[in-house]
């Protein structure tokens, strides 16, 4: 099942390399994974989501936990928690019609259209991954998908939890 | 008042002087040469020149293993550092602490393809605990002290401390400064075990009718065979050693009974499946301890104690996970029983005795030696447990051998069995050998090796040579690859694919060549006395290439996809 995790750990370099060598050295899953520097500057946080069932999850929170650079890692998968993902998304729009769709349903998603070519539209959406993909869907039916990316989830505890140092 | 200011190459000798570092295992070249010079300008750290950077490693591995001190290995860019790689992960599976001095180009032509530039921190990132790039001046004492307190405390292991050129050079100098009591903010391994924990335990091991005491490595490696003997002797269970924790309780202990796993005896596994609580002390339920893990045990509560909670529940679930350092642990766990005033159930322990001694009668650690055969690899080994009464330091190459040795060499204390358990790396015997030597020199030091293991690092008699380091080298000449013989005699219909040595040099001349001692023994009438002989040198270093029944296989053995106690006895013969 898709856990999602958050890590807090050491700004430092080789930090990244030693997580994600750790998940293919150990054969465990990324779905997505993103990490910027914290407010903290010498922190970097990390979101991963993750498949998997309880024990590979138990031994995945493990050996995170073990590398040294790793100050916390929480999943908040069962927990209440906010997870949102942002999606850039270039579609064709060459017809009235099609203008007029992409328009509608990106309204109707809470999206924003950025940026405009003499074809294209691209569209910007956040939102957790059903969302996402739900406008996927729904602007597929109506014209094509040129390009597409999407960040990787991040995520949050709800609430007064946090986890910092 | 003027600051001293110190090269980088100044910094890493003084770094290392101040954790108080006596030996240095290395091999020079263009990246480290700086280093080189320095050490050769001060004489608090001898360094000891190997002939091939794989041995400096193994060697300082050795080293570290009868002694419980940080081994310390300095290597070239690129080829020197890739050679490390072996002996790092052979470290790494054992958790023995060692620090790696890695020499890198300079930082302007890292990512370069610069002549012997490697990614050294790339190559070793998963067989190391952590390792540190170094990219100014005052990197070096912090990395370097910072990576013997990873090293060594926690679940030991390698640390790699790559030094680019530019940082070392003369025409760079700072101040030094070197702090040895280190703070790491995301690094605090536990200590104490959990009180609560502590109390099940104790509860749990009150109500066992057949417990056995399961230990490991991490008993040789926290100093704590006193307290587990102490330990079992409370509780008057069978006590089983893995591989790695051979010597945590004396093998001659009247509790002990014997190894467990692929080649333990029938009584250590017949115990293990037959037990109701199993109490896991430094130990990790290896694949080559549990069988097929299916089968594992299925009525046991299973205790598990160890300082990496990654071992826990990672094969065999834990019921009772206790997360600490084992020597703590078990002080806690005696508290605790004495708290509730524990003494086992006498009728049900002599019970459970009465069962294991049935076990221990089919004499399952056994070998038929007839006086007209060839020499049987087994009686060679206890052969050399009487000449040396049992207080050698024994290390091992990996193969048929290493198994002989761990079954009939039985350790009277810890820290005397060397050998490379996880990674089962050949070639890891002899530089190993010379790493306890040169720090017991007064004392027995055996390298019990074969004829395939001893050839993958023989190149190490010339630095036995240069250091005088009189190790005996005991090879079990089968002029075969023993082990792997062995399974493509059981699995493979006999069709022995690569596993000849055809054309096995004159060992004695080998060793004549390098300025040691040879001697061969051929009859078992001889071997007494020719292994005594070659004990009685104590000056040189005596390669005895024994001849042994090449078709002889190593017994008991468990039977693939099986459970822990179903084994072959001798061949054809099922427990």
């Amino acid at each position: 099942m898709r856990r999602i995790l958050a890590i807090l750990m050491e700004n430092e370099p080789g930090s990244l390399s030693r997580i994600v060598g750790l998940f293919s050295q150990r054969a465990f899953n990324i779905e997505s994974l993103t990490v910027a520097p914290t407010d903290d500057n010498s922190l970097s946080r990390m979101t991963i989501a993750t498949k998997g069932d309880d024990k590979v999850l138990e031994q995945i929170v493990k050996q995170v936990n073990k590398l040294i650079d790793v100050i916390k890692i929480t999943d908040i998968t069962d927990r209440k928690h906010i997870e949102r993902e942002l999606l850039l998304v270039k579609v064709a729009a060459m017809s009235d019609k099609s203008r007029t769709e992409v328009t509608r349903i990106t309204d109707i998603f809470r999206g924003n259209i950025i940026d405009i070519g003499k074809q294209v539209y691209t569209v910007q959406l956040t939102g957790d991954a059903e969302k996402l993909n739900a406008f996927i869907n729904a602007l597929q039916n109506e014209t094509e998908i040129i390009e597409s990316a999407r960040s990787g989830c991040v995520g949050m505890a709800r609430g007064d939890q946090a986890l910092r140092i | 008042m003027t600051t001293e200011l110190f090269t980088g190459a100044e910094m890493v000798v003084k770094s290392l002087s101040a954790l108080k570092v006596k030996y240095i295992f290395g091999y020079p070249g263009g990246s480290v040469l700086d280093i080189y010079d320095a050490i050769f300008q001060q004489d608090e750290i001898e360094h000891i020149l190997v002939r091939h950077e794989q041995a400096a490693t193994h060697m300082a591995d050795g080293y570290t293993r009868a002694t419980g001190e940080v081994g310390v290995v300095l290597a070239t860019s690129g080829p020197g550092a890739t050679n490390c790689v072996t002996g790092i992960a052979t470290a790494y599976m054992d958790s023995i602490p060692m620090v790696v001095l890695a020499g890198q180009v300079a930082t302007s032509l890292i990512g370069n393809d610069a002549f012997q530039e490697t990614d050294i921190v790339g190559c070793t990132r998963p067989i190391i605990k952590h390792s540190f790039s170094c990219r100014t001046l005052a990197d070096i004492p912090d990395a370097i002290s910072k990576a013997f307190y990873i090293a060594s405390t926690g679940r030991p292991g390698p640390v790699v401390v790559e030094l680019p050129k530019d940082i070392l050079i003369p025409q760079n100098k700072g101040p030094f400064n070197i702090e040895t009591d280190i703070k790491i903010r995301s690094y605090n391994p536990n200590i104490k075990g959990h009180s609560k924990q502590i109390k099940k335990a104790a509860q749990t091991i009150s109500n066992a009718k057949r417990l056995v005491v399961y230990s490991g490595g991490g008993i040789v490696l926290s100093d704590a065979s006193e307290l587990l003997t102490k330990l079992v002797e409370t509780l008057k269970a069978p006590i089983t050693n893995t591989l790695m924790g051979l010597g945590g309780i004396s093998g001659t202990h009247k509790q002990f009974i014997g190894m467990l796993g692929m080649h333990g005896s029938l009584e250590a596994n017949k115990s293990m499946a037959n037990a109701d609580v199993i109490l896991a002390l430094g130990a990790r339920f290896d694949d080559r301890v549990t069988n097929n893990v299916e089968k594992f045990c299925p009525n046991a509560t299973i205790i598990h104690v160890d300082i990496d909670p990654t071992s826990i529940s990672k094969t065999i679930n834990a019921h009772i996970p206790i997360v600490g350092l084992v020597d703590v642990v078990m002080q806690q766990l005696l508290d605790e029983l004495s708290d509730i005033n524990f003494s086992p159930d006498e009728a049900e322990l002599s019970q459970w005795w009465q069962q294991i001694n049935l076990w221990r009668n089919v004499k399952s650690i056994s070998y038929d030696q007839d006086v007209n055969e060839k020499i049987k690899p087994q009686r060679v080994v206890e052969a050399l447990y009487k000449i040396t009464q049992g207080d050698a330091y024994v290390c091992s190459d990996v193969g048929q051998h290493q198994m002989f040795a761990a079954q009939y060499y039985p350790f009277a204390k810890p820290r005397r069995w060397i050998n490379s358990g996880g990674a089962g790396t050949m070639g890891f015997g002899l530089p190993a050998a010379m790493g306890v030597k040169l720090a017991f020199p007064d004392k027995h030091v055996i390298c019990i090796t074969g004829d395939g293991s001893i050839q993958m690092n023989i190149q190490e008699l010339s630095t036995c040579k240069q250091y005088n380091l009189p190790v005996v080298i005991v090879t079990l000449n089968n002029r075969s690859l023993g082990m792997v013989r062995q399974w493509q005699d059981m699995v493979y219909g006999g069709r022995h694919s690569s596993s000849y040595m055809e054309s096995l040099p004159d060992f004695v001349k080998v060793a004549e060549a390098y300025g040691h001692v040879g001697i061969q023994i051929d009859n078992l009438d001889e071997l007494e006395e020719k292994l005594t002989q070659a004990f009685n040198i104590k000056d040189r270093l005596v390669f005895v290439d024994v001849m042994v029944d090449e078709k002889e296989h190593v017994y008991p053995m468990q039977i693939r996809t099986g459970a822990v106690d179903e084994m072959w006895l001798k061949k054809g013969v099922k427990s």
